[in-house]
């Protein structure tokens, strides 16, 4: 932390495409944001780390089975084991499935396309680093763009995710139905974002930097940022 | 196709008498690799022979233009030290053998030439056209282009923000794929990719992918050809993408560019290495020595005319001074990306290539980049029964068809109908600058760190260039100025993508000239020069070429984003004005066709003074924060806009159509130079008052309301039903679940 403004990292692999959007969302909802370089052993002191959406090493192999093995991800996953706070946005949730951070995995939507739009989420908890201004049961208008955004888990996997309460958001209406005409990818039980059993790292696919500034989109992401940066400024990371 | 037992400067496309003008220049017989060289540079594609002498009638310069044709992309100062960079080309030809992969390399090609300007990419454009989607052939080839289009601009972080697409039985065999990639830029580091630079002794660097087989013959065998049924064979001339080798090389050439570290830069495209070569050295007024053996190839024994054609994608050339090769290595290097000198630039205009210590090419570099044939072309109108006349109006033929059916079948067609199921397959939001995306008239871009927006639109108008080429492209100019302009932004140049048939027949070089004609009209009337564009010729198969369908680009700039007026009625208890006047016009429409079942008549007339002064009152009357929306009259005539305001805006309306035209011509006429707003009350005088001053024709047709939407005293329906119509008409036709 700089002066009481939260410092959040945001990483860069080859083939991230949202990272500058995210550092413009730290940055409009207050907080200082850092370039983060995959290839390097460092997370310069952040309070809190972004891994972005886009394409990470073309997604050639399955999405994010190569940004795991990137050098910044063996400090990503002391960072969390600290309690730092970790949000994976798209392809940076990919990659936290990957590395094992979080469960499941994400395969080809149903319908066999990408799809960008805007969706509306509902809040599950607001046990996470990204819900902890924001009450179950209410819903956030975020868009979604991904060709391989529909969340899978073992059975055992998904017995665990529901027990636990892991589920953060899942795609519903405006007034919080969850069905499959507002599931936009068919994901498994309508899972669109989850937290690992800390809640200090959650994964989502659809997109909050892409929701904070009025004038380019809905602004259904600014209380999860707004609840990353109270989490930065805790500092649990450090 | 040419046979084996043809010569070979036949086979790589070279006609006789070029063939002898090679001979001429170089004094002698030419090598193998020294005809693939200019079999390639003197293609169609990249010579532009047929078009040159009638493309340099067309208007190019203005105040805001800072580059104009002839570079990879022209440019316009937009103020701030910043300059916009945009170009549209064609890929219809790789597409229409292979629609993926023909889509998404025409994808990555554009990019390149808006990297190569020393711009970031911001924005995508894809102007596209089908054969009918009731034809198995025709859906499989729509799905294709729109995946490969995705596949490759949603990996490499640029929107795609807008385009239109259209349907028409000629375009069956022929699907026509353009694509328009917009940038950003400092307008000081512009004289980068015109190697103004450079310095004798300073490297040529290839970096990127690596060179292999693929798209050998692109331009030659392919894109300057007609398709037949060997075209199949064609295949192998298509080339594959890579976008996240792309998204490296964009990230690595800007930060090259930022660096200062470059003397030039040209990207990789048509006609390879041949062609990135010889123009940068012709630009810097010098020649060059290539060692083909420094590129690095995907296979071994590759011959020279291969590495010399090949159309590899994802590669770039920077002319290096030898003193900063390090340090353009590093930056590559941090990305991902290999290096390889691959020429020197020497004093003189010659061109030497050496493979395995052998010369296989020695000609002037000029020769190859500028000095390639021009020819004026035969051109001949054709009979008058293929065009439109006023003998076949179709405002003549009788119609007695229930007005609410008629309405919705122009509402469902096609080109009409939401193409909600193609933009949702495109990352439009990404670097998170979209003001407007698809369903805005003009996609509206915000210029980062800035009130500024730059608008963006393209349009083509096939089925008028049909029955009158002149006016078609005329109207494709107006409809794309009127586009940008009803969001309040300010027209300011075009690129365009010119599709034709093919230039060998003389009817197909009239359509030509005259949409030339028509072009150069309008941009002169609405003071929107040209800085560049390409031409798409042999779009034709068999027996039947596309219809004349000269594609504009306009880029418009709106001073500040927050004044924008959106296409959709945002509220009840606007009042709705039409602009402009109707007159019986259908001839041409998409009523004509899709109620009718004609494409027969008179395109609408086109007045460019009447047009100009309908762009100055909507930028005047959106700058005075008067209009709650506003949207272009195009087609499907006043009926068709007023409906897509309802659904954009999810709010109905009553309206009374003015005049006393019969009801379908009156709803569906396309003339031009109209537009629906809507305003509060309290802004209504002023409106007026400046549609006088002005001069634009003004009615008060009806009100903003709830759900009903109802055409007073002709019939009444929904907001519901408009919506679940537009809709889902496209799925259904591609048999998806809707």
């Amino acid at each position: 932390m700089t002066d009481g403004v939260p410092r959040i990292g945001v990483i860069t692999f080859p083939g991230s495409l949202d990272d500058r959007d995210a550092q413009r969302a730290a940055t409009f909802m207050g907080a200082e944001a850092v370039p983060l370089w995959h290839a390097d052993h460092d997370l310069r002191g952040v309070d809190a780390v972004v891994l972005p959406g886009g394409f990470s090493y073309g997604d050639y192999l399955r999405c994010g089975a190569i940004a795991r093995f990137a050098a910044v991800m063996d400090e990503v996953r002391a960072f969390a084991e600290r309690g730092g706070p970790v949000l994976g946005i798209c392809n940076g949730f990919q990659i936290l499935c990957e590395s094992g951070l979080l469960h499941g995995a994400l395969i080809r939507n149903r319908s066999l396309r990408f799809v960008c739009r805007d969706v509306f989420l509902r809040v599950e908890t607001s046990l996470s680093v990204v819900t902890s201004e924001l009450t179950a049961g209410e819903t956030v208008e975020i868009p979604v763009k991904h060709g391989e955004g529909q969340f899978v888990a073992r059975q055992d996997e998904l017995r665990q995710i529901d027990d636990e309460g892991l589920v953060v958001f899942r795609y519903s209406s405006a007034d919080g139905v969850t069905d499959d005409t507002h599931d936009p990818n068919g994901s498994i039980e309508h899972i669109a974002g989850i937290r690992n059993a800390r809640g200090n790292v959650v994964g989502l696919m659809p997109h909050p930097e892409h929701a904070v500034d009025p004038d380019v989109g809905p602004t259904g992401g600014q209380p999860l940022f707004a609840s990353l940066l109270a989490a930065a400024m805790a500092g649990a990371g450090a | 196709m040419t046979g084996p037992e043809e010569p070979l400067y036949r086979q790589l496309g070279l006609k006789d008498d070029e063939y002898d003008r090679i001979v001429e220049t170089l004094g002698r017989e030419p090598r193998p690799a020294e005809l693939a060289m200019y079999g390639a540079m003197w293609s169609e594609h990249c010579s532009y022979k047929s078009s040159k002498i009638h493309l340099k009638t067309l208007p190019t310069d203005g105040p805001a233009v800072l580059v104009g044709p002839g570079q990879d992309a022209g440019a316009v100062d937009i103020g701030d030290g910043l300059a916009v960079v945009f170009k549209m080309e064609s890929h219809s030809h790789p597409s229409a053998i292979e629609p993926y992969q023909g889509a998404a390399t025409g994808v990555g090609g554009i990019v390149r030439d808006i990297i190569s300007m020393g711009a970031r990419p911001v924005a995508l454009l894809d102007p596209l056209m089908f054969g009918p989607l009731t034809d198995e052939r025709n859906r499989w080839l729509l799905e294709g282009v729109v995946a490969g289009i995705g596949g490759y601009g949603n990996c490499i972080g640029v929107p795609t923000v807008g385009g239109e697409i259209h349907f028409a039985e000629p375009h069956s065999q022929n699907p026509t794929v353009d694509v328009m990639c917009v940038g950003l830029a400092r307008a000081d580091k512009l004289a980068t990719s015109q190697s103004l630079t450079a310095n004798v002794g300073s490297l040529m660097v290839l970096y990127g992918a690596a060179t292999g087989r693929d798209g050998i013959g692109g331009v030659s065998v392919l894109a300057s050809a007609t398709l037949d049924e060997s075209s199949e064979e064609s295949r192998p001339a298509v080339q594959i993408g890579d976008p996240f080798a792309e998204k490296l090389l964009i990230e690595a050439s800007l930060e090259l560019i930022d660096l200062g570290l470059l003397e030039g830069l040209q990207d990789l495209g048509g006609a390879g290495i041949t062609c990135a070569v010889s123009e940068s050295a012709a630009r810097a007024g010098m020649g060059a020595r290539l060692d083909l053996d420094a590129v690095p190839l995907r296979e071994a024994g590759m011959a020279a005319f291969e590495i010399l054609t090949s159309e590899s994608q994802e590669r770039m050339l920077a002319i290096v001074h030898p003193s900063r090769l390090a340090d353009v290595d590093a930056v590559c290097a941090r990305w991902g990306l290999t290096i390889a000198v691959i020429a020197e630039l020497i004093e003189g205009g010659g061109l030497t290539v050496t493979l395995a210590g052998e010369t296989v090419a020695e000609v002037p570099a000029r020769s190859l980049a500028d000095e390639g044939p021009e020819y004026d072309r035969p051109i001949a109108p054709p009979d008058d029964a293929a065009l439109g006349g006023a003998s076949d109006d179709p405002a003549l033929l009788p119609f007695d068809k229930d007005l609410r059916e008629a309405f919705f079948a122009v509402l469902t067609s096609p080109n009409v109908a939401s193409k909600r199921w193609v933009f949702e397959q495109y990352d439009s939001i990404v670097q998170g600058q979209t003001v407007a995306g698809a369903g805005s008239d003009a996609a509206l871009v915000r210029v980062p760190d800035s009130l500024k927006a730059i608008a963006l639109s393209s349009d083509g108008k096939g089925r008028y260039g049909a029955l009158d080429p002149y006016l078609g492209a005329a109207h494709a100019v107006a409809e794309a100025a009127r586009n940008v302009a009803v969001t309040g932004a300010t027209p300011l140049a075009i690129t365009n993508c010119l599709n034709f048939g093919n230039p060998e027949r003389p009817v197909v070089m009239w359509q030509f000239s005259e949409s030339i004609r028509g072009i150069r009209d309008a941009c002169l009337a609405f003071e929107t020069p040209v800085t560049g564009g390409n031409v798409s010729f042999y779009n034709e198969s068999a027996d039947s070429a596309i219809w004349p369908t000269p594609v504009i680009g306009m880029l418009g700039l709106l001073q500040d984003h927050r004044l924008r007026v959106p296409t959709g009625f945002p509220r009840p208890g606007l009042a709705v004005y039409l602009l402009g006047e109707t007159l019986p016009e259908i001839g041409g429409s998409e009523f004509a066709e899709a109620v009718l079942g004609v494409v027969a008549g008179r395109p609408p007339r086109l007045d460019l003074g009447r047009e100009s002064a309908l762009l100055r009152f909507l930028q005047r009357a959106a700058s005075e924060t008067l209009l709650a929306s506003g949207h272009d009259c195009g087609d499907g005539g006043i009926a068709i806009a007023l409906a897509e305001a309802a659904i954009e805006g999810a709010h109905g309306f009553a309206v009374t159509v003015p005049g006393d035209l019969p009801g379908h011509v009156a709803l569906f006429s396309e003339s031009a130079s109209r537009a629906i707003v809507s305003m509060a009350p309290e802004h209504e005088e002023r409106v007026a008052a400046l549609a006088v001053e002005h001069g634009v024709p003004i009615a008060r047709i009806g009100e903003t309301g709830g759900p009903r939407v109802l055409f007073d005293g002709l019939f009444e329906t929904t907001v519901d039903e408009l919506r679940e119509a537009y809709e889902t008409a496209i799925p259904r036709l591609l048999g998806e679940p809707v």
